[in-house]
């Protein structure tokens, strides 16, 4: 038996997109790019910004390896075209910490030792401050549920809603 | 991912110019699902019309006691809008039910509206799908479904609707504003999401060319006995296996009116009027829970992996009810159910 | 001295990690660097008919799309692409010829100057196929299966069955109670959250420099040489972050060949990240049936037991572990007999993927031994302790230690395991059926040969090097620790280099064995920093030390000191000064000598409770404890971690894991992270750590078990038997789905 795979269909013209300007500010700091439209913000930051401390873990926002926040609010990166934030404040990793002192979260992620391999932490600790901006959760069971966009594959669950806490003040 | 233009629309005129000007174009606010499927090759629009600065962000109340919620209100800031939480607290809980936190922060009601499907044969372009490719055959029927439909099933596609929040809007008797080539007009949300039939690529009653810029909700809210419950394979971030929004207005122990609809177990969020008419007038006790849920599920069908919904529902529908009567709606953040 | 090892030390390299400056191995970065993109196999066994890339290669921006026919020149012989690890049987060879193995089995590969227009290309490769009939259901397989043979000794081959002992059949005959049932895991992915991906930086006279997503640095880099047969010399491979891999990460997995294959056709840079979906290509964990039956007598001990088990492996090569001996280790029975299938499918290879063959087969015996305490009406931990082995029965010898003991009683201690209601549905708490289940672990406490070197300066510093990865175990922390100790130095003056071949040699990161092994390396090179000092010191003119011995002097604070007379001391700067060196350096390959007089094996006993909703059938995990017998702790925050970490696999395995794969089409259909379940964080509650004293003088010299296993095994079986015990529904194939509950 023979088959083709759907792979390959035809197309008409293959022509790339135009690239268009896009001004965004990343950490306090404005910055001009030319973006094809399908380039994720995730992809912008990472490929065109070279800032890698927002991680890719699954491209498709199912993980939240990719959280940042825009213009303070919590997003998945991954599934955000660069150019439609054309505008946009982003707050990634890199830029938590200020002169040289780390953000509360990022100095409790450490001592609760709420990760392990590291790869989700990023997201983790920026979902974790879009969290503390929300204010919606105050009980160990809120921030559980308010954290399960951000998938550990290590198991540090436990460790970083103590890390949490101890950002949130609580004992 | 295909080589798409990209432009944005000036206004709600100009986007549905825009798109009759070039059909294989799609609208794209929160991109949440769009820009999912389409890193699948699921959707392959030749433009994207960015409609996420069109003026459709606010909640309004309307001059019959209503709401009024612009089409792109992102679903984390509806769910706790305060006349949401106070009035409509069925529809903010099923919000919360659903996706994650960044999620909601992105996904626009308009968009949570129009998002697909989860069958994995719909999103597997290697794969047979009447959904994706018409008359391409069906491959849950006789393959893994054990997440598909149990009610309002074709031989074409048995796939379920995803939106948790979509199953609150046809309990509250929603409708939905739409703009288009045409002009405007107004769909019940009950008629909004179809069914399959022959033509599971439609997953709307949407005309071409057609935006929606708004969902309005009537002044009845339910607020005082309501649930959202939600059943799912992990206690978050995971489709519901079934959902169940009800709503009741009692006197004394007698049900006076009654809202109930599915989750998870169809093509469009489920709901049954002659299921609402049995619950009216009767004592709000297990026994009348029951056959309600007996005639809301009376055209049940399972297939290989997914005949256990039918049964779960109907527990389901009971213990949501029983929450809805006694006032105690499940939390989203307490994973024991109420 | 241990100032620091044993302590609650925070990761060393933790900073790096919450600041986002940890780079993997997609975050590097190269001149004119272009990128590739894999086109996948839509079917799952054949051959490639035809290929056409023409409609590919006209995206603008493309700069080639590689299949077999004009790929660059690979070797040909099968030997050359056994790995490390690789088992027997001939591996998969990528892009090699025409012939299809598994679905999304990479078919072609297209780079281009941007990931988006690859993206796009490889969108438009069109493949034809002769389809081939495929099978990739094992319970249809299982009557088509190869038997693997048992052996005389265990140690001729640490993985096929145990010699049976005694008269298993007889005795099962003439047991007082007889219990047996199968048991069934289905197939699981690793799922760790950093995508697989290579970035090889092409440089001067094709010297190639390889950023890669492995457990195994040097495993790679002998990989890349010998199937593009280039000079071992101009291969270098690093790894200094990996972003989990629970073992998907052993071998050498096919991105790096692509990648090189690009990179050498181009002769430029080239990086390759996987998607999500593709990585369901790589291993898994195979699916395992496995039929226990267990026969016991009447003062309750175990007269028998037999243990079958079929496994999964491709068509291509055999992959197997340990899958049956675990019952008769864990537990004293004069008569055993085990047997051990292999299903071919039409599937990558499985692999090894956290305590491979343990998770899986104590899951099985941990619940056949509930059902036996059930049927006997015996608390499953008073059983447990009636069965209780003090020797190694396969091998007929102790245990260099063997803390289990303690691990049940410090767990049901900590638990309240004393306050349960035997009858399974007698607890409860409202509208939730409450179950307590408990079930015990076993791991092997491995060791392998490592080699360290260190370098010593006289300002105090050393930079410890090895070859070895930390995949999120802790491993750069726990060599600190280590180090700082054996030279006497404070933490912050230790550097840890690890992750490149260049180093001295490691083998690959697994098994639990890395921290034992290393740690052991750094004493032993330590060793010899010391006797180079200490000779430097003797030179001394007036040197208190010149009696000693190198055993008769530690490193302490910076300087040389008599263990006799702590008076007797020189500082290291000085000994330096006067030796005019500012810099020792040592290598030294510590190796372990397994006298066979021991057997060396890990511990546990976990204790879950559940709540299960009586009328919907939801799970809910709400307190694990985990007490383990792991021999010395070396970072009480790091090996908790670890531990809570099993647990947390253990909680997946338990509930949510399972590979689904469509069998009309071979094809994997819940290939993501939102369709497969991996527990959440509302999935993970109260997470107890117990260690238990257990000293160890026989293992190794430090006395070190290793963690990275341990923690997930018998978890699985405790969450089932707890679910038994809340509901009396007793379910045997995992994961427990609440619709299972209804059957």
């Amino acid at each position: 038996m023979t088959r083709t795979s759907p792979q390959g269909r035809a197309e008409d013209g293959i022509s790339l997109p135009e690239k268009l300007p896009v001004a965004i500010t990343v950490n306090g700091v404005a910055r001009q790019l030319r973006l094809a439209p399908w380039t994720t913000l995730l992809d912008a930051l990472r490929d065109h910004l070279g800032l890698t401390g927002t991680k890719k873990g699954c491209d498709h926002g199912q993980c939240g390896a990719c959280t940042v926040l825009v213009d303070g609010r919590r997003i998945n990166s991954c599934l955000a075209l660069a150019v439609m934030q054309d505008g946009a404040s982003v707050t990634t990793i890199e830029g938590l910490a200020s002169n040289g002192v780390l953000h509360a979260l990022q100095q409790a992620f450490i001592d609760h030792d709420a990760f392990q391999c590291g790869y989700c932490t990023p997201g983790q600790i920026c979902s974790a401050a879009g969290l503390l901006a929300e204010g919606r959760a105050g009980s160990a069971e809120e921030i559980r549920e308010l954290m399960s966009g951000n998938i550990c594959r290590c198991g540090a669950y436990p460790n970083i809603v103590a890390a949490i806490q101890q950002a949130m003040g609580q004992p | 991912m295909i080589g798409f233009q990209y432009s944005r629309a000036q206004d709600v005129a100009d986007a549905v110019r825009q798109i009759a000007a070039e059909p294989s174009a799609k609208f794209i606010a929160g991109g949440t699902n769009l820009i999912d499927l389409m890193k699948q090759d699921v959707e392959r629009p030749s433009r994207l019309i960015d409609i996420s600065r069109l003026p459709l962000r606010s909640v309004e109340e309307t001059a019959s006691g209503g709401l009024r919620i612009g089409a792109l209100v992102p679903n984390a800031d509806l769910a706790y809008h305060p006349l949401i939480a106070q009035r409509y607290p069925m529809l903010a809980s099923s919000i919360l039910a659903g996706a994650s936190a960044q999620l909601r922060n992105m996904a626009s009601t308009g968009g949570n509206l129009l998002q697909r499907t989860r069958c994995y044969y719909f999103y597997d372009t290697a794969t047979p799908c009447n959904k994706r490719v018409p008359g391409s055959g069906c491959s849950a029927i006789a393959g893994l479904n054990r997440m598909h439909a149990i009610l309002g099933t074709s031989e074409s596609c048995i796939a379920t609707h995803p939106s948790d929040m979509c199953v609150a809007l046809v309990a509250l008797d929603a409708t939905v504003h739409v703009a288009g080539p045409a002009g405007a007009r107004v769909i019940a949300f009950a008629d909004f999401h179809r069914l399959p039939g022959d033509e599971p690529q439609r997953d709307t009653t949407l005309q071409d060319g057609e935006i929606v810029t708004a969902v309005e909700l009537p002044e009845r809210g339910f607020s005082a006995h309501y649930t959202y419950l939600k059943i799912r394979d992990r206690l978050s971030y995971a489709f519901a296996l079934v959902s169940v929004a009800a709503g009741l207005e009692l006197e004394g122990d007698r049900i006076k009116d009654a809202r109930l609809a599915l989750g998870g177990v169809a093509h469009k969020p489920w709901r049954d009027p002659t299921a609402e008419t049995a619950l009216r007038g009767q004592p709000a006790s297990q026994a009348t829970f029951a056959s309600a849920a007996t005639i809301l599920l009376r055209d049940a069908k399972g297939y290989e992996h997914n005949r256990f919904k039918i049964d779960l529902a109907r527990r389901a529908i009971v213990r949501a009810l029983t929450q809805a009567a006694a006032g105690t709606p499940q939390l989203q953040s307490s994973k024991k159910i109420a | 001295m241990t100032t620091y090892i044993g302590t609650a030390t925070s990761r060393i390299d933790g900073h790096a990690k919450v600041t986002g400056t940890a780079k993997y191995a997609a975050e590097f970065n190269a001149p004119h660097l272009a990128h590739a993109s894999v086109v996948g196999s839509t079917i799952a066994r054949g051959r490639i008919a035809r290929i056409d890339t023409s409609r590919a290669r006209s995206v603008p921006g493309v700069l080639a799309v590689l299949t077999h026919q004009n790929r660059p020149p690979m070797a040909s012989d099968d030997s050359a692409y056994k790995d490390d690890v690789a088992p027997e049987g001939a591996p998969f060879r990528p892009l090699y010829n025409d012939r299809i193995l598994f679905s999304d089995q990479p078919v072609a590969l297209v780079v281009a100057e941007e990931p988006e227009i690859a993206r796009l290309a490889a969108s438009l490769v069109r493949v034809e196929y002769h389809v081939d009939l495929h099978v990739t259901d094992v319970h249809r397989q299982r009557h088509s299966t190869f038997a693997l043979e048992p052996v005389e000794r265990l140690d001729d081959n640490p993985f096929a069955p145990p010699p049976p002992r005694g008269q298993p059949e007889h005795s099962l005959a003439s047991a007082d109670m007889r219990h047996r049932a199968e048991y069934f895991v289905p197939i699981e992915h690793h799922n760790p959250m950093e995508l697989y991906a290579s970035t090889v930086v092409f440089e001067d006279e094709g010297r190639l420099t390889i950023y890669d997503k492995t457990q195994g640095v040097q495993n790679v880099q002998r990989y890349v040489a010998s199937v593009f047969e280039l000079d071992p010399s101009h291969v270098r491979v690093m790894s200094p972050f990996v972003g989990g891999a629970f073992g998907s990460g052993l071998r050498p997995q096919y991105q790096v060949v692509l990648a090189v294959l690009a990179s050498l056709s181009l002769k430029r840079s080239v990086r390759l990240v996987l998607t999500r979906q593709q990585m369901y290509g790589l291993g898994y964990r195979p699916a395992m049936l496995q039929e226990i039956e267990l026969g016991i007598n009447a003062h309750g001990a175990l007269a028998a037991i037999t243990h079958e088990a079929t496994t999964v492996t491709s068509q291509h090569e055999n992959y197997y572990r340990q899958e049956t001996g675990w019952s008769g280790l864990l537990y004293r029975s004069e008569h055993a007999r085990y047997a051990h299938k292999l299903a071919r499918l039409d599937l990558a290879t499985s692999c090894d993927m956290r305590a491979p063959s343990a998770a899986t087969a104590v899951y099985a015996l941990e619940c056949a031994m509930d059902e036996l305490a059930v049927a006997l009406k015996l608390d499953p931990l008073e059983l447990r302790l009636r069965c209780y082995s003090e020797r190694d029965q396969h091998n007929d010898r102790p245990y260099s230690s063997k803390g289990l003991r303690d691990c049940y009683r410090r767990g049901a201690e900590a638990f309240g395991w004393s306050e349960r209601s035997p009858e399974p549905r007698s607890m409860r708490d409202g509208t939730e059926l409450v179950g307590w289940g408990m079930a015990t672990g076993v791991w092997e406490a491995l060791q392998v040969p490592i080699a360290v070197r260190i370098a010593l300066t006289a300002n105090g510093h050393a930079e410890i090097a090895c070859a070895t990865s930390d995949i999120g175990t802790g491993t750069y922390t726990i060599m600190a620790q280590v180090a700082a100790d054996m030279l006497g130095l404070p933490l912050d003056n230790i550097t840890v280099r690890i992750g490149d071949s260049t180093l001295p040699q490691s083998p690959v990161e697994g098994g639990s064995w890395i921290a034992a092994s290393v740690s052991n390396g750094i004493a032993t090179t330590a060793q010899a920093i010391r006797a180079e000092l200490l000779h430097l010191a003797k030179a001394v003119p007036g040197s208190p030390l010149r009696d000693l011995a190198p055993d008769d002097v530690v490193l302490l604070d910076g300087r040389l000191v008599s263990k006799r007379d702590a008076a007797h001391a020189v500082s290291i700067a000085d000994v330096m000064r006067h030796g005019g060196v500012d810099r020792i350096e040592q290598e030294k390959t510590a190796s372990f000598h397994h006298t066979g007089a021991h057997s060396h094996n890990t511990h546990s006993a976990v204790f879950a409770e559940v709540k299960v909703d009586e009328q919907i059938g939801i799970i809910r995990v709400t307190r694990v404890v985990s007490a383990v017998a792991g021999g010395r702790i070396l970072n009480a925050k790091t090996a908790r971690s670890q531990i809570m970490g099993g647990v947390v696999w253990g909680i997946g395995m338990a509930l949510h894991e399972e590979t689904l794969i469509d069998h009309t089409f071979g094809r994997i259909m819940n290939a993501d992270i939102a369709e497969y379940h991996v527990p959440v964080n509302a999935d993970v509650h109260d997470i107890e750590v117990i260690f238990v004293d257990e000293p160890d003088g026989i293992v190794n010299p430090l006395g070190i078990k290793g963690l990275g296993e341990i923690g997930i095994v018998g978890v699985a079986a405790a969450i089932a038997n707890a679910v038994h015990h809340a509901t009396g529904k007793r379910v045997r194939d995992l994961p427990i789905t609440l619709d299972k509950l209804q059957r």
